[in-house]
């Protein structure tokens, strides 16, 4: 792989163009875009602009010029497009294939909300733009937010959070600013209360707010331990922080207890909005008695992901909480126009603008491709295709919480790793041989050797079965007697662009930038 | 019933449902309890094709003015209006790159996490420091965690930010603040519109953060600030403008230990404000507190170059509780596009894209400056940006100027409690504004603020 010695190639640089695309889907390494570059090659041109040409030494004093450009690298347009064409090569996606990351909510990201967001009239507007330049977009958003209340059950909502983590920090400022204002600022609502079976972001937000976490534990049946719950709730609790469905993909039966036991020591229920996919239409966290409530439109409302981000994370609140939230907000006036307006105790901004407003656009857009019906059939079908694989794998995988599951389900390879060495990590891996993303694993750590699994609504049936069929082909191999089934899963993948990376090497020796690279590359 | 997005026909729900031992859809909600479940559907319209919502927001478009043409963008404040070509909106909107998820597999994700090396080796490079993670939210939310790394790393909660610092982001980092506890102090400015250290109480601090060129568009001197943090036992944390790192000295190398930014400029749209993209970098000695994702590189079972996350153990999922970011989701697609950006730009095109920037903004400022009734707001020296004052309200100016084809600048309305700044605009011209433009836009400019 290693270039041509200089000597062997006249007088060109031994990078440029160099990368080659075979064989096709990226088994061959690609050089980053710094080993592409030739000194004085450029792709960008300007518009001519009839300026005086000052020179930088006429227009920055000199303490403050660099003594030396910073160095980029230098690409044709030509290469610039086959480097980056190329990445895409070694890149799984949601338009490539079926992604049934538990608790992420991978479905297909319509095109139409794409084109919605590169219009030219909501994508080229300044944020700071007086209100007479922005109807259109307030108006959207005003409807967005809505439609997000309609769905929740609750009185008003901020598009601010730009991701679910921010959407919770912002819903415990709101529980933070709620209990100052009625305890008369007292600071003895300390506590939080999470399950054990939470998302990692829920207790780190807690901490990020200023409260203390109280973990609660889960029974028999996957839900809350209630008897627990009670143990731990006191007039010093703030309030609890619940996904509903959970993260073992199971309607919490006793929420109506739940919600009235800590409403009644003067706690606030948080819905964490990971799971809402499930019971679109079905039921509303409003209805349940939470007080506050995040989204991830990134999951529930198809936005797509951009391999980890931009997301957005609305946060919505029922009646009481209104005045708290962050501001200004986008508001209708009685005369019908649209502006800005800051509620009276705002817990303040919480973002540089108006949270991703291109990704709430998208978010609309779903919304009214869905509809009423639409929404509700989501639902539906995202918990038919849960159930249908946790059915298709019972008797091969462990089924910990054996009950009907809503919109994702967790099986465990515990007795396969025992029997065979072959883990859920293995699994995971040997799947992406077969075609699919991996699901989550190890997650919720209630659940040993944890495979989480999230087919959503976009999948079809014929490939929920296929993805099954692949998850008992994998344990069946590793439990040929052999032992050829369980060295192949432990060594999976081979048909990927690379094998298992070692994440050990890449913490010990920490190479976080092409400067940190040894110097002589090796 | 339709859902335009599921692919299952009545049959096949039908055969699923058999598969199950249910009857219908409803049987897969009996853990619901009936009490709470919602009668009568969402009270929302029903579905509709995507040739009738394309069309509903064309009409919402219509009543939006967006930047171009018909009104030639002079407006900064964070949100710039830099070239953004084709082939950047091309390869930034490959579905490979638009809907992947985070990287958690890395043997089918090495595109994304290759890019994300790049864009952190290039904007590690643009702040001067060693290291880079993978992006988060915005410009104030990076701030907001310089800021949380600052009070952890020196077990100081006192945070002086200067008043230069853009006042969005200072309210977002005083919002957050009411939860990590941080005890805030405004740093004023100083009568030539750059941060006055003068002022400051000589008591120990966790943070001192400023930016250059600041709000008001002033290169700040770096010196007393990094003097004041070591006087003072912080951690300085500088907000830069990657675009001016084309021409300036980068924050790192002006003794920055802490470096935070919007990469807005890098190749994202205006967008109504987001998704924008945090820029977050600091020292290699400070790697372990870094907040977000962080991608390394190393190799596979075959000796292969390879990429991967890493330093994991300091994120949310694994630390929990004692976390000390709870960052997940961030902005990847806009850290690769702002790789793709700068690729196109090259060592020469960023310089370029700056001094270009700065030869538009004199000419602009002397054009304003030659206007009878425009005053400046400040004097020291500026790049891409300066704050102006008119006998006219710069709110009245700014929607005057709308008609005439104008979005003339941000009025500075909020965070300063500076009398000077009362009603002044923040004006900025980038690299796309032509002489004709600025030579028109001054002639409007005289007519409306009089």
């Amino acid at each position: 792989m290693s270039p041509a010695p200089a000597h062997e190639q006249g007088s060109l640089t031994p990078a440029g163009g160099r990368a080659r695309s075979t064989p096709l889907m990226g088994r061959a390494p690609e050089p980053s875009l710094f080993e592409l570059s030739v000194k004085g090659r450029r792709s960008a041109s300007f518009r001519t602009s009839g300026l005086p040409d000052w020179t930088l030494e006429e227009l920055v004093p000199e303490a403050y010029r660099a003594p030396e450009p910073v160095e980029l690298p230098e690409v044709s347009e030509r290469d610039l497009v086959a480097h980056f064409t190329r990445l895409t090569h070694r890149q799984y996606s949601v338009d490539l294939g079926a992604y049934p990351l538990g608790s992420c909510t991978m479905k297909y990201n319509p095109k139409s909300c794409d084109l919605a967001a590169s219009l030219a009239g909501f994508a080229d507007v300044h944020p700071a733009s007086p209100p007479s330049c922005t109807q259109g977009w307030l108006e959207l958003l005003v409807e967005l937010e809505q439609s997000l209340c309609v769905i929740t059950g609750m009185a008003a909502a901020t598009l601010q959070p730009p991701a679910g983590a921010a959407g919770e920090l912002t819903g415990l400022l709101l529980m933070r600013a709620y209990h100052s204002a009625n305890d008369g600022g007292s600071p003895a609502r300390r506590r939080v209360i999470i399950p054990d079976s939470a998302h990692g972001t829920n207790p780190a937000s807690v901490t990020l707010s200023g409260f203390e976490v109280t973990t609660v534990g889960t029974n028999a049946r996957g839900g809350v331990d209630i008897d627990g719950l009670r143990r731990v709730l006191d007039t010093d609790v703030a309030g609890m922080m619940l996904t509903n469905p959970n993260t073992l993909g199971l309607f919490e039966e006793e929420i109506a207890e739940i919600t009235r036991l800590v409403h009644d020591v003067g706690g606030l229920m948080y819905y964490d909005g990971a799971n809402l996919n499930a019971i679109l239409g079905v039921v509303r966290p409003g209805d349940m008695g939470f007080d506050i409530v995040h989204l991830n439109l990134h999951k529930t409302f198809a936005t797509p992901h951009g391999g980890g981000g931009p997301g957005a994370g609305p946060v919505a609140v029922s009646e009481r909480l209104v005045d708290f939230l962050p501001g200004p907000r986008p508001v209708r006036r009685p005369d019908g126009s649209f502006g800005w307006h800051k509620p009276e105790h705002s817990i303040g901004r919480i973002h540089s603008w108006h949270g991703n407003a291109l990704v709430l656009l998208r978010a609309w857009t779903y919304v009214r491709l869905n509809g009423s019906d639409g929404l509700r059939r989501v639902a539906e079908t995202a918990v038919l295709n849960a159930n249908f694989v946790k059915e298709r794998l019972r008797g091969t995988y462990e089924l910990p919480y054996d009950r009907p599951v809503m919109h994702e389900c967790v099986v465990s390879a515990r007795s396969i790793a025992k029997e065979t060495g072959v883990r859920a990590l293995d699994v995971a891996k040997r799947l992406l041989e077969l075609g699919f993303h991996s699901p989550t694993v190890y997650f919720p750590h209630i659940v040993d050797e944890a495979l989480m699994i999230e087919p959503t609504e976009t999948e079809s049936p014929q490939t929920v079965a296929a993805l099954a069929d692949a998850l008992v082909q994998i344990a069946e191999e590793a439990r040929a007697e052999d032992g050829t089934g369980a060295a192949a899963a432990q060594g999976a993948p081979a048909t990927t662009p690379v094998g298992r990376v070692d994440e050990t090497r890449a913490a010990r020796h920490l190479i976080a930038t092409i400067d940190q690279r040894p110097p002589s590359g090796g | 019933m339709t859902a335009p997005f599921v692919p299952h026909t009545d049959e096949e729900i039908s055969e699923m449902l058999a598969f199950l031992g249910l009857e219908s859809l409803d049987d897969l909600f009996e853990t619901v309890p009936a009490a709470i479940r919602l009668a009568g559907g969402l009270d929302l319209a029903p579905g509709a094709s995507e040739a009738d919502v394309l069309d509903r927001l064309d009409e919402l478009a219509a009543r939006n003015r967006p930047t171009g043409r018909h009104l030639v963008c002079f407006a900064g404040a964070g949100a710039y209006d830099h070239e953004i070509p084709a082939v950047v909106k091309a390869l930034a909107s490959r579905s490979e790159f638009v809907t992947a998820y985070t990287p958690y597999q890395p043997e089918v994700a090495q595109g994304v996490l290759q890019a994300i090396f790049e864009f952190q080796s290039m904007t590690a490079r643009l702040a001067g420091l060693e290291i880079s993670n993978a992006s988060l939210y915005d410009g104030a939310v990076a701030l907001v965690e310089a800021s949380n790394l600052a009070t952890v790393a020196t077990g100081n909660r006192r945070v002086l930010c200067s008043a230069g610092v853009n006042p969005r982001w200072r309210e977002t980092l005083a919002t957050f603040s009411k939860g990590s506890g941080h005890e805030l102090e405004t740093v004023p400015l100083g009568p030539d519109g750059t941060t006055d250290w003068s002022a400051i109480a000589a008591a120990p601090a966790g943070g001192i953060l400023v930016a250059s060129p600041n709000f008001l568009g002033c290169i700040e001197d770096l010196g007393p600030a990094r003097a004041a943090a070591d006087a003072s036992g912080a951690r300085l944390v500088v907000a830069f403008d990657p675009v001016s790192s084309g021409v300036l000295r980068t924050p790192g190398s002006a003794g920055a230990d802490v470096v935070v930014g919007e990469g807005q400029a890098l190749g994202t749209p205006l967008g109504f404000g987001g998704p924008y993209l945090g820029l977050f970098t600091c020292r290699l000695s400070d790697v372990r507190r870094l907040p977000g994702r962080l991608v390394g590189e190393t190799v596979d079972t075959e000796s292969r170059p390879a990429y991967v996350t890493t330093l994991r153990a300091r994120e949310q999922d694994i630390r929990r509780e004692h976390a000390s970011s709870n960052v997940c989701t961030n902005q990847t697609l806009m850290a690769v596009t702002a790789a793709i950006q700068l690729g196109w730009l090259g060592t020469a095109g960023l310089r370029e894209v700056a001094l270009r920037s700065a030869r538009a903004s004199r000419y602009l400022r002397e054009a304003l400056l030659a206007l009878p009734t425009t005053e400046p707001v400040t004097t020291a020296p500026t790049l891409r940006e300066f704050a102006v004052r008119t006998p006219a309200p710069a709110t009245t100016l700014v929607e005057r100027l709308v008609d005439a084809g104008f979005l003339a600048g941000v009025p500075v309305v909020e965070g300063f409690e500076d009398t000077r700044l009362e009603e002044s605009l923040l004006v900025a011209a980038t690299e796309r504004r032509t002489r004709a433009e600025i030579d028109a836009f001054a002639a409007a400019f005289e007519k409306a603020s009089r």
